[in-house]
């Protein structure tokens, strides 16, 4: 920063007198009119910057780092603990989801309803998942067959550990519109 | 008395010019010299305060959003935004609060001045006020419409019952199908390098908006801050320009 004053004063005619108003103790390394305006910009370019940096920050901050929800991936036991032809309830509350065992094997179902977010809920009786909000029904294997949900109910992973115990991992998902239900990891076959 | 009064240099320092305003030019600085009046006409035309032209639904909406304001500052003595309290906050503000009104001013107050504002809207319409030069103010009542919609959404979510949490649930999920800042929304799957995608449901307009993945704490004390500072302090100098315009743009408009 010095040096862009002193390159700037050494430029001056040294002969050369500077306005009358201006006139009081030109020493030489008086700021200049010309840096001062070199001086400016930086000044101003800083302000933009911190500015610029402020709201960035801002916008970050929206996003925090640790959220105090539940784990997305968890152990569910083990399969022996779920019954063949039943849609488990025991997960629904604390992680969203059913577990559906059926002859074949397990699979994991969100509790989203895929019209409008709400929960849904299994009606035993009458064999389906039905929402309380607007009506949509769904069957055991989530396929929607009522109501305005445009779409089956979504599958989670799920995977044995080493132990035997179950794995659900609620960060992947498998969508049936989009033939991922084959896929070896929406199903376990036990 | 009062014209003594009207004399004294006590008078005189708040209300400029003093004494009862003689002429159409002293009448004038009145309205001038107020930081209260000065975003009102000088002059009206006795048209513009007729019933059957405005039907006043501009300035019942004002004066509903003043209630609204002093009905809210009052429900805050109380109300804790939190899990744990909101819900039995609420019903102790209509069951054990002196005058248990107060959170049904507020509430109705709300349903009245959404009903004012839209029929503001369709009155200006209807009379072709949003026409030229008027067509930059007929686009910062829109904005306000907005932020009376949205103001309406994020007060809906507080009493933290069954009602709220679901209505809020739906409609933030509207926030996920945004195009490129919303996860399922088109164009958020372009914003990924590889396998890793930037718009995620830990990373979207939606997780920004409710402050998690789901409907919790995050959800409830952003729309509590939105609610009470956020948004009002947005629709307050929205309202300062929208009133200062109508002035600007040749008072209210005139019948056919």
């Amino acid at each position: 920063m010095a040096e862009i004053i002193s390159k700037k004063s050494a430029t001056k005619e040294p002969g050369r007198r500077p306005p009358a108003a201006l006139d009081k103790a030109d020493t030489g390394d008086q700021i200049s009119r010309r840096s001062f305006f070199s001086w400016l910009s930086i000044g101003w370019f800083a302000f933009i910057a911190a500015t610029g940096g402020f709201f960035t920050m801002m916008l970050r901050f929206f996003f925090p780092n640790v959220l105090f929800e539940p784990v997305q991936t968890f152990r569910a036991g083990f399969p022996d603990d779920y019954t063949i032809g039943e849609v488990d309830l025991r997960w629904k509350n604390k992680y969203g989801v059913w577990i559906v065992r059926n002859n074949e094997g397990i699979y994991v179902l969100s509790t989203t309803c895929t019209h409008l977010g709400c929960t849904p809920n299994w009606l035993n009786s009458e064999q389906k998942f039905k929402c309380p909000c607007h009506g949509s029904g769904f069957f055991k294997t989530g396929i929607n067959f009522e109501g305005p949900a445009p779409r089956p109910l979504e599958r989670f992973k799920i995977t044995l550990a080493d132990n035997g115990q179950i794995i659900v991992d609620k960060t992947i998902k498998f969508q049936q519109e989009k033939g991922q239900w084959t896929n070896p990891e929406a199903f376990l076959n036990v | 008395m009062l014209e003594q009064f009207r004399e004294t240099q006590f008078y005189k320092s708040i209300f400029r010019g003093g004494g009862v305003p003689k002429s159409r030019r002293q009448r004038m600085m009145v309205v001038l010299n107020s930081v209260f009046l000065h975003l009102h006409p000088v002059r009206l035309p006795k048209h513009a305060v007729k019933l059957k032209f405005t039907w006043c639904m501009g300035g019942l909406s004002f004066f509903i959003f003043l209630i609204l304001t002093i009905s809210g500052i009052l429900l805050m003595f109380y109300y804790r935004p939190t899990i744990e309290y909101a819900y039995t906050d609420i019903i102790d503000l209509a069951e054990q609060v002196p005058f248990g009104i107060m959170r049904e001013i507020h509430r109705w107050g709300a349903h009245a001045m959404v009903i004012t504002v839209w029929l503001h809207m369709f009155r200006v319409f209807m009379t072709g006020s949003y026409k030229p030069p008027r067509e930059f103010n007929w686009a910062v009542g829109v904005i306000l419409l907005l932020l009376t919609l949205l103001l309406s959404f994020t007060g809906y979510l507080l009493p933290w019952d069954q009602l709220a949490i679901w209505a809020i649930t739906v409609g933030s999920n509207m926030a996920r199908a945004a195009p490129f800042v919303g996860h399922e929304g088109p164009g958020a799957a372009l914003l990924a390098i590889g396998d890793i995608n930037f718009v995620t449901m830990g990373s979207d307009m939606r997780f920004a908006l409710i402050g998690g993945r789901f409907m919790g704490e995050g959800a409830l004390l952003r729309f509590y801050v939105l609610h009470c500072i956020g948004l009002p302090f947005i629709i307050m100098i929205f309202m300062a320009v929208h009133f200062w315009r109508i002035r600007k743009d040749g008072g209210i408009s005139t019948p056919v």
